[in-house]
Parts: C-alpha cells; structure tokens; sequence
C-alpha cells in the first residue's frame, strides 16, 4: 500500500474543483494550476525513485484487495507518461496565460485543464480496466468542454463530431469489457493477465482483444485518424496543443498496455494486424500531411504519422523496439506541442492558417523561426536531438525481427514528416518579407517562454539520453515481463 | 432468459445505429442515448443473470447475484447520463448558432 | 396567450416538498438498500426542476439564489476531501470506517459509515450538474457548461 499512488490523481482534481468556486479571480487560478502541475510532476518523480529502489508501488483502494477492489499500479513506464503529460500540460498553461481570451479563462478554462490532466494520469495509473474505461471518460468529458468552450460555430461543428465519434468508441468500450467479463470473470488487469494466460488466449478472447483495438485504435487515431485534423485544428492553439500532446498518446499507452499485459499469447493475429494498421497509418498520415497547405491540417497530420510510427514498437514486439518506442512516445509528447505552439504563434502574428499567405517572418521573429526549426529537425529525428534514439531503436527492432517493409515505411515517412515541416518553415519563415511590424495581429510576446521550456526538454532527452535511457529500458523490460506486473498486483504466486 | 436479453440488446444496437447514420442531430442524440442502454444491458446479461436473488450482502447468503455487474452498470449509467447531458447541450447550441439540425448542411469550408 | 398553470402550481407547491423527503429516505436507504448519494441527488433536482416547470426561471433563481457550478464544486471537494482523510490515518485512499451509537428517542442502534460524508459531496455534485444542464438549456442566451 502506497497513498501517493493516488496523489497525481488527486491533486489536479481537487485543484479543478477548487477552480469551479472562484472564476472571477484570474490571477488565482493561474497560480494555483501552475502549482497544482508542479506538484504532481514532484510526486511522480519521487514515486519514480521509489520504483527504482522497492519495485512497482501499488494501492488498494478503500482497502479492498486486488482483484476484487480497484487498484491503482505505478510502474516506471505509467510514471514517466505521467511526468511528460504534466510538462507538457505546463507548457499549454503558461502559452495559454497570454494566448487565450478573456471570456475562456473565466469560464473553467483553468478547472477544466485540471480536470482533463486527472483523466490522464487516472488512465496512466489504474490497474483496471473498467477504471481505465471511467479516466478515459473524464478526460474526454472535459476535453469537449474544451473544444467548444468559446462556442464559435467552427468550434461546435467540430466538437459534434468529435463528441459522436468518441461517444460511438466509448460504447465500444463498455461491450468489450462486458463480454471480457463474461469470459474471464475478472477485470483487474493482472488478473485477467493470469486468466488469459491459463487459457490460452483461445479464438473468443483473440475477438475480444481486436475489439479493444478498433477501440483504443479510434481513441488514439490509429488508422481511424479521420476525426483528428477536424477537431485538433478548431479551439484555440494552446488547447489544440494539449489535444495533441496528450489525448492520442492515452489511447497508445492503453494499446501498449493490453497487447504487452494480456492479450501477448498471440501475436501472430493481434500484432500483426497492429503491425498492418501502423503502416498504413504511417502511409496515410503522410499523404495528408504532404498535401494540406493549412499549417494546423500538416501539423494533424504529422500526429497520425508519429502514431502510427511509435505502434510500430509494439507490432514487432521486440525490447529494444519497445524502449525505442517508448523513448520517441515520450519525445513525440513534447515536440508535438512544441510544434503546435509555434505554429499557432505563427498563425496568431499572420492571422491566416494558409501557408501561402505568410513569408518572411524570420526576419522580425528570428527566435520563433530557428526554434520551428530546431523542432521539426527533432520531430524527424536528426541526431543528437531527441527524435534520434528513438527512432533508431524502433527501425534496429523493424530489422531485426524481419519487418523489413514497415522499418522502410517507417523510415519514408521521416522523409513525409521532414518535407511537410520543412514547408512550413520555407514558406513561413524565408523568402520576402510581407509582414511590418506594425501589421502584425498578436505580439509573440510572453509565447515564447513556454516554447524554450519545451524546447530544452527536448533538447535534454536528446542530448540526456545516457540519463534517460535507463528509466526507459526499465520501463520496457517490465512490460514484456508481465510477471513482473503480476507480482506486484497480486502478491507472489 | 439470457437469450432474450441478448436479443433486446441487438434490437437496441440496431436501433441505435439506424438513428445514428440519419442526418438530424437531434436523433443522433437519441440513438447514443438509446445504444448507451443498450451497453448497459450487455453489461447485466454478460455477467450470468440470476432470477430473484439480491446482490451480495454477506457471507453467509447462500445464493446471490453477481454485484460487480450492477456497480459497473451504475457507474456506466452516471457517465453516459452526464455525457448525455453535454450532448444535449451541444446540440443546442450548435442549432442556435447554425440555425440547422441537418449535420450535411453542417459542413461548410474548414477555413472560416 | 397566456397559459392557466394554476394547478400545476398548486400541485408543484405540495409536492415539491413530498419529492424532497422521498430524496432524503433515498439518500439514508444506501449503503445496504438502493439508494444513496446519486438517486438523492437526482431526485432533488427532479423537485427543483418540478419547479421550473410551474413558475418560470426568474422566479426560481429568486427564491433560490443559488450558484449551481459552486454546489458541484463545493460537493467534488467534500467528496475528495473524505477520501483524503485516510491520508491522516495511514490506510487505502477511500477507507470507510464506522461509528456506533444509541439513539435515545427513536430507541435504536445507530450505524454510520463515513461513507456518508462522501455521499453528501456526490449528491450536491450530483445536484450541481443537472441543474447546472438544465438552467442552462432553458435559458436562451446562458452558459455553457
């Protein structure tokens, strides 16, 4: 028994909550969300030393033992997703102080941030699946309100379809868990670990377990990545940014959870349809992101690659695929916000989406321009920045394992991914200058801060990583033994 | 008994789905209302229904019903209720500001 | 034209309060019958909203000045707060203890769980939200969510 387990649930929860009582005071709110982030990331991180001295902590909750209670498991790879989640919803929170307007910061724009970090890391942490099931919907419950808060008409086209989609998916959910429990009679996930494996994994469970891939697969936007570039590119860039960073990257770790915790029996029909579903997302993603000429449409579209790229890890099932899969899930995480705070900078100082219509801007905003730069080269993975490792690994695992034609998909949509940011950067940073000063819709001025946090986050995993590299190994090695998990849920057999 | 309720569900399912392909709003929203049901019944079929036994209440009963199900349902019940509410609102307002219901006529450039 | 709602009114006015004792019997009935904090809450907002229906929003908001989006929030903290209590005494988060005691009048054994505590925070949550919905569906130009 752990209590801090709980902690960086509560915390944001509780903070949210408070939030709702008093929208009138700004200045308040803005304080205590920083606070409330900087705390949990500080309980994530000492639970982390923890798991490194005593082994994986865990938390009965109420006191009901697993598998009968609801347990909460903390394991390198949840914490380490818990600690990004929190820079990177930092980082959104700090842009959002001077990006966002008036009327959303007094409408629970702050409480609802809060709310949707407690269903991340709720998702992160639980160690069951229908709790996995609740987190999810806290924190798409809240990611709606987010959406069209502000209710523009573009926002709330958006959000119905993006509302009906998630909706339609999270039904899915409740019957993949009902006929999971009508087989197994357990839904603790070490538990049904154990009674999958006593099984077997017949044909009915193989079923069950592509089920919850199409739907952790609409969830993350695997393959099913239509709703994506709509609804990413409607509410203001700040909460597009943490859309990015974020939502997806929930629905990964559940697929990273399930194929490596329970359903790994056979992985000759599950991953290798993941396997299918990687590449031609990877494909698609990159077709769409060569094609849109609308910065926030490009940059949805380097989502769905990065994606598809980092399920690759999981499809061939190899450890050093998986740490290099983690390891660029964890740098994804950050450059993409990076990448959608900068491009909404750069939208806000034009005032168009359209890349035709802007130039020349690294002669006023020359900070803005190298840091794109900097960010798209470690989104491609340029060595020594933080895309690089990870994608080396995943590629090493590709070759290994003879998945030789995802690892050339792989590689080919590094080169998608490298034309359509570098489009970005020509069209919006060289070539003559159109924009003075003067004409300028917003000022970047208090944007960039956040930015060059992100930026020298990325920049230390990628410079770090000898310093990185062993919390991410331990995190893979624990997930392709799952007895490790086990062990620590369910107490020594 | 079991057989029966599998079919209710199917029936709900298929419901559901044809409300949900039309072009209204309005009876999208009644169609995830109706499939959230639908879920929910799965949810009590799929854990073995007993006749007339209550949950659970102590040890020493000698026969009762699975109480994990109906947990599950009813927290279930309360996300779909506020999910259902959101919609609702949602909807609304997406009425007030578009002055349709008609999700075709919703679609409009992307680049207002 | 204006529409004769004089016995809805009259009926709101006495079965307002009818609502509003079942809601209590539903709210203690839980722990061991169905009930609890949830129905409670639910059936409490059925009586305000009984109440909208007969006399429109302005007279409700009179009487009752009461700021729905707080009573969420206050109700998430209660809740929040009675799970964190165990923080104190070094058991699982959400522990639940239980308080004896003889009641003089009604001459019977009491038993209260803590739970009950947590219960009032889901009911006024509970409570919050739907009206929160409601208000704000029936108002034309109102909030949000």
């Amino acid at each position: 028994m752990n209590n801090i387990v709980i902690l960086p649930i509560v915390i944001p929860f509780l903070t949210g909550a408070l939030l709702v009582l008093f929208p009138k005071y700004v200045m308040i709110q803005r304080l205590l969300s920083v606070l409330s982030f900087l705390a949990v990331m500080g309980t994530a991180v000492h639970l982390l030393q923890q798991v490194g001295g005593e082994g994986i902590q865990i938390l009965n909750l109420g006191g009901w033992e697993a598998p009968f209670g609801i347990v909460l498991v903390a394991d390198t790879f949840s914490l380490l997703l818990v600690i990004t989640s929190c820079i990177v919803a930092l980082g959104c929170l700090i842009y959002s102080f001077q990006s966002i307007e008036w009327e959303r910061e007094r409408f629970y724009y702050y409480a609802f941030i809060q709310f949707l970090i407690t269903g991340v890391n709720g998702s992160f942490l639980t160690g069951d699946i229908f709790n996995l099931f609740v987190f999810f919907e806290v924190m798409l419950l809240a990611s709606y309100v987010l959406l069209s808060l502000g209710g523009l008409k573009k926002q709330l086209r958006a959000g119905i379809m993006y509302v009906l989609i998630n909706i339609v998916s999270s039904m899915l959910f409740i019957v993949a868990v009902a006929y999971l429990y009508a087989v197994t009679g357990t839904l603790n996930m070490a538990h049904l670990s154990v009674r999958v494996a006593e099984a077997g994994q017949p044909d009915l469970l193989t079923a069950i377990a592509l089920l919850f891939l199409v739907i952790f697969a609409v969830k993350s936007a695997l393959l099913f990545f239509y709703w994506l570039p709509e609804s990413y590119s409607a509410p203001p860039t700040a909460i597009s940014a943490l859309f990015a960073g974020l939502l997806t990257k929930v629905g990964v770790y559940a697929i990273f959870r399930m194929f490596t915790l329970i359903f790994y029996h056979e992985p000759g029909i599950t991953h290798s349809v993941i396997a299918w579903m990687a590449g031609l997302t990877m494909i698609l993603g990159s077709i769409g992101a060569v094609a849109y000429g609308n910065i926030q449409k490009v940059l949805a579209y380097n989502i769905v690659i990065a994606i598809g790229f980092i399920v690759i890890g999981i499809a061939v099932f190899q450890e050093a695929a998986l740490t290099g899969a983690i390891y660029y899930l964890i740098h994804d995480m950050v450059v993409k916000t990076l990448l959608f705070l900068l491009g909404g900078a750069m939208v806000g100082l034009v005032g168009t989406y359209q890349l035709k219509e802007m130039s020349g801007m690294i002669r006023n905003h020359p900070y803005l321009g190298w840091m794109f730069f900097i960010a798209s080269f470690a989104l491609v993975g340029v060595p020594p920045l933080s895309g690089f490792f990870g994608k080396l690994l995943v590629l090493q695992g590709t070759l290994e394992t003879q998945f030789y034609v995802l690892g050339v998909i792989g590689l080919l949509s590094s080169l998608a991914v490298l034309y359509s940011t570098m489009k970005i950067f020509m069209n919006g940073f060289w070539g003559e200058n159109q924009l003075s000063k003067e004409d300028e819709k917003t000022s970047t001025h208090g944007l960039l801060l956040p930015c060059t946090l992100l930026i020298c986050v990325s920049l230390f995993l990628g410079i770090g990583v000898e310093w990185v590299n062993p919390y991410v190994a331990a995190a893979a090695s624990d997930l392709m033994n799952p007895a490790v998990y086990i062990e620590a849920v369910l107490g020594p057999a | 008994m079991e057989i029966l309720m599998s079919i209710t569900v199917g029936v709900l399912f298929m419901v559901a789905t044809y409300l949900m392909l039309s072009r209204s709003i309005f009876r999208i929203v009644m169609g995830l209302v109706i499939i959230s049901h639908g879920a929910h019944l799965l949810i009590l079929t799929m854990g073995g229904l007993q006749n007339g036994m209550p949950p659970l209440l102590g040890q020493e009963a000698a026969n009762y019903t699975d109480p994990l199900p109906q947990a599950l349902i009813l927290t279930a019940i309360v996300i779909s209720f506020g999910l259902t509410a959101f919609v609702l609102v949602l909807a609304y307002r997406t009425y007030d500001a578009h002055k349709t219901d008609d999700l075709d006529q919703l679609r409009g450039t992307s680049d207002e | 034209m204006k529409i004769n709602d004089v016995i809805l009114q009259t009926v709101t006015k006495i079965v307002t309060f009818i609502i509003l004792t079942f809601a209590i019997y539903l709210f203690f009935a839980g722990h061991h019958n169905p009930g609890g904090g949830f129905i409670g809450g639910l059936v409490i907002s059925s009586a305000l909203i009984l109440m909208l229906l007969a006399f429109d929003i302005e007279t409700v908001t009179q009487t009752l000045p009461i700021n729905y989006k707080v009573i969420t929030g206050l109700g998430v903290l209660v809740s929040l707060f009675t799970g964190m209590a165990s923080f104190v005494f070094h058991v699982p988060f959400l522990s639940q203890a239980h308080l004896h005691f003889y009641m003089p009048i009604v001459n019977e054994e009491i038993n209260i769980a803590t739970t009950i505590i947590f219960e009032i925070g889901v009911a006024m949550a509970v409570v919050g939200t739907t009206m929160t919905v409601i208000v704000s569906i029936s108002r034309n130009k109102g909030d949000e969510e």
